[in-house]
């Protein structure tokens, strides 16, 4: 295919990422060494009340905003170095934090709050998406042909859902005296609260998650099912290994390449884990860095939104994300190069 | 399993059997669940024994609920419906729509059918079983009690109508411009093999990782600003372009944008390249084999990629929340806003029933389309 065509066909759809991720991206970067303030300006009023026999003044010094021409309140930006990073990281804090040896004084930072529950997250679900994912996939597998199309509809369910929505039905089912802490409370012969404390709300969110994503983990690894080589398998089973040696040495090293698609995915989603704080609400008990930056993009009760510190928030987080893809890009580039 | 030795145990298979059984309860549960409470008063809708939810008697006591009869005649029209959708409308679609124009006909179709199932469902049913149920005895007493008076507060108090309007926008508006700028795209990257065409590619993945607040974190000041920034290009009538659900759509269609173009680049490969080459050899230009010989065979991966982005604009809340403002908010966000001001239990079920309300249009979608959603993920993950 000629360049020019090839221009033609793919023009618009760069345009659009450049335009909407390339650019904004930039400004993000630069947006997180400014900052934008209302201008403001001291004048001294004078203000007298009458009495006798002289009226009494005072004159006091007001800070007021400077409008302009046009009415609107006007604005200055200035460059402010690595100052907001600073207020984002507070690491002044942390240093005193880490000097007292005190973990739960270093976790009241909201930054480090939401690295560290954003971290223990990601890497928590994972090896229950996939164990979960593979262990769906094989059941389905074995299951009789008329049972697998409604089996496969009833776990698409989990995965289309708006997610806001799929975590505020697993909170209905938990919240007050909900239907499930109700039978918890049974069970266990005593007073449950789950959204009390920030180590069960975290357990419900990785529970929703997992319930979430492992229906995609399962259809990725059935469909790869499909194409394991039956005479391995049959030799395998003459060679007399048991069910969970075929698994574990035939049907995973086949799955492998699914097994990192799915990893790579879900490493991707988890991080950027947002919704689950909305639908619990749990923004008291715990925080996430997707959360941390949307948090000061909305405007808080004066109108203002902290625009320079979401940017340098929104930094820190694709540091994250930047040591993540480094492994994934430098295996496709070298396929790429020998291929 | 086509060979005997590879038959499990008794064991194996009844444990399989077993897990299965709970998978499929677990993945429902929660949805069945708020559909469940969504239909009755708060008493029992928060109650402690899952036997009150489900029946409702607090509910039936009302004077608002389902007798068998009721129940039977509800189970037998959505079975005729379904059947009827499965299997007579695509026949009653082919044979009366212009040959040619088959899409047309499923749209008129589809939406013909949806009309007259609502209104038999909420219209004629209720008509003919109420003096019905007057006359049977005991067959037409109340057994579950069941109440829709949520999802008319819903719907016509709390102007949900108006989100669900917003959302339909926003959402055909993502599907209509990402699935165009991305077949083009996905098609060149397709049947190029040059090295520029995996940078992009790369660059693709790359974008689809990024966390979407921080790409907001880059629009928001330009767009509450975009008034001044345009003016010198467009002059007076430069828009501001928060609020606007135009701006949200191409938005959403950008982040969209990598994830679309992978996907329909591992379908175009499908395709083979001999029938474009065959065109090609007879005179076209790219273009044009591409209009003649591609377009023709490539709407499976295009309506399955559809799918995919339809699920986005839908299930978005992060962008369309901080990007559109209250007048064009659409569904998700609204629902949002108003389970965090809920303060009485009625408040918490009407929250409910407005959660019912955003699925519902998914379990549909799932229904007709569960072959194509499923291979839309395989094809993603196998080739990508």
């Amino acid at each position: 295919m000629k360049f020019r065509t090839f221009a033609a066909f793919v023009g618009p759809s760069l345009l659009m990422m450049f335009l909407f991720i390339a650019l904004p991206l930039g400004s993000v970067f630069l947006q997180s060494f400014q900052l934008t303030q209302q201008k403001f300006e001291t004048v001294e009023v004078e203000t007298c009340t009458p009495g006798f026999p002289n009226a009494t003044c005072v004159t006091e010094a007001k800070t007021q905003p400077i409008f302009g021409d046009d009415g609107k309140p006007l604005t200055e930006t200035t460059w402010v170095g690595l100052q907001s990073y600073h207020n984002v990281l507070e690491m002044e804090r942390v240093r005193d934090a880490l000097s007292n040896a005190n973990f739960s004084q270093w976790m009241t930072i909201d930054f480090w709050k939401a690295l560290r529950f954003t971290l223990t997250f990601t890497l928590i679900t994972l090896p229950l998406v996939l164990g979960m994912g593979l262990l769906i996939a094989l059941v389905i597998n074995q299951a009789s042909k008329s049972v697998r199309g409604p089996v496969i509809f009833v776990s698409l369910l989990p995965m289309i859902i708006t997610p806001v929505i799929g975590a505020l039905s697993i909170r209905w089912l938990f919240i007050g005296d909900g239907i499930l802490t109700s039978m918890l409370e049974q069970w266990l012969d005593r007073d449950i609260a789950m959204f009390a404390q920030a180590w069960t709300i975290e357990l419900m969110m990785m529970l929703y998650r997992v319930w979430h994503v492992a229906p995609f983990a399962a259809i990725i690894f059935y469909a790869g099912l499909q194409t394991v080589n039956q005479d391995t398998l049959e030799s395998a089973v003459i060679d007399g290994a048991s069910t969970w040696e075929r698994l574990r040495y035939v049907i995973v090293p086949h799955l492998m390449p699914l097994i990192m698609f799915v990893t790579l995915i879900h490493l991707m989603d988890s991080y950027r884990v947002f919704e689950e704080i909305v639908g619990f609400s749990s923004q008291a008990h715990v925080i996430s860095l997707q959360w941390l930056t949307y948090d000061f993009l909305t405007p808080d009760d004066a109108g203002n939104r902290s625009i320079s510190r979401a940017s340098a928030s929104a930094m820190l987080t694709m540091i994250g994300i930047v040591i993540l893809l480094i492994p994934v890009l430098r295996r496709t580039w070298r396929d790429h190069k020998g291929s | 399993m086509s060979s005997r030795a590879l038959r499990p145990s008794f064991g194996l298979r009844l444990s399989s059997q077993a897990f299965l059984v709970i998978w499929c309860v677990i993945a429902a549960f929660p949805i069945f669940w708020i559909a469940v409470m969504s239909f009755k008063i708060p008493v029992d809708a928060f109650a402690d024994s899952p036997w009150q939810v489900i029946v409702g008697p607090e509910t039936r006591d009302r004077g608002m609920g389902l007798s068998l009869l009721d129940i039977i005649a509800g189970i037998a029209l959505i079975v005729f419906s379904l059947r009827f959708a499965t299997g007579r409308l695509g026949k009653l679609v082919v044979a009366w729509s212009p040959p040619g124009r088959t899409w047309l006909g499923w749209i008129i179709g589809v939406l013909a059918s949806a009309i007259l199932f609502l209104v038999a469902f909420f219209g004629v049913l209720p008509a003919i079983m109420g003096p019905l149920n007057a006359v049977t005895g005991p067959l037409g007493r109340d057994i579950i009690g069941l109440t829709t008076e949520h999802y008319e507060t819903v719907w016509l108090e709390r102007g949900f109508l108006n989100n669900f309007k917003n959302s339909l926008i926003v959402t055909s508006g993502v599907v209509l411009v990402s699935l165009t700028v991305g077949t083009l795209a996905g098609y060149g990257l397709a049947r190029s093999g040059s090295t520029l065409a995996f940078w992009i590619l790369i660059i693709a993945l790359i974008f689809r990782a990024l966390p979407h607040s921080v790409l907001v974190a880059g629009y928001l000041p330009f767009f509450i600003n975009s008034a001044e920034f345009l003016s010198p290009i467009l002059g007076e009538n430069a828009p501001t372009l928060y609020g606007k659900p135009m701006a949200t759509i191409a938005v959403l269609v950008a982040i969209n944008q990598p994830f679309t173009i992978w996907m329909l680049r591992s379908f175009f490969h499908n395709i083979p390249s001999e029938l474009d080459e065959a065109a090609r050899v007879d005179g076209c230009s790219h273009f044009e084999a591409f209009r003649r010989v591609i377009m023709p065979v490539m709407w499976p991966g295009v309506i399955t990629t559809g799918l995919f982005s339809f699920l986005l604009g839908y299930n978005d809340f992060l962008v369309t929340s901080l990007l559109l403002d209250a007048q064009n908010q659409t569904m998700v966000p609204a629902i949002v806003g108003m389970f965090n001001r809920e303060t009485t239990t009625t408040d918490q079920v009407v929250a409910v029933a407005a959660a019912v309300s955003i699925t519902a249009p998914l379990l549909i979608l799932v229904l007709f389309f569960q072959r194509q959603i499923v291979s839309g993920l395989t094809a993603g993950a196998v080739k990508g």
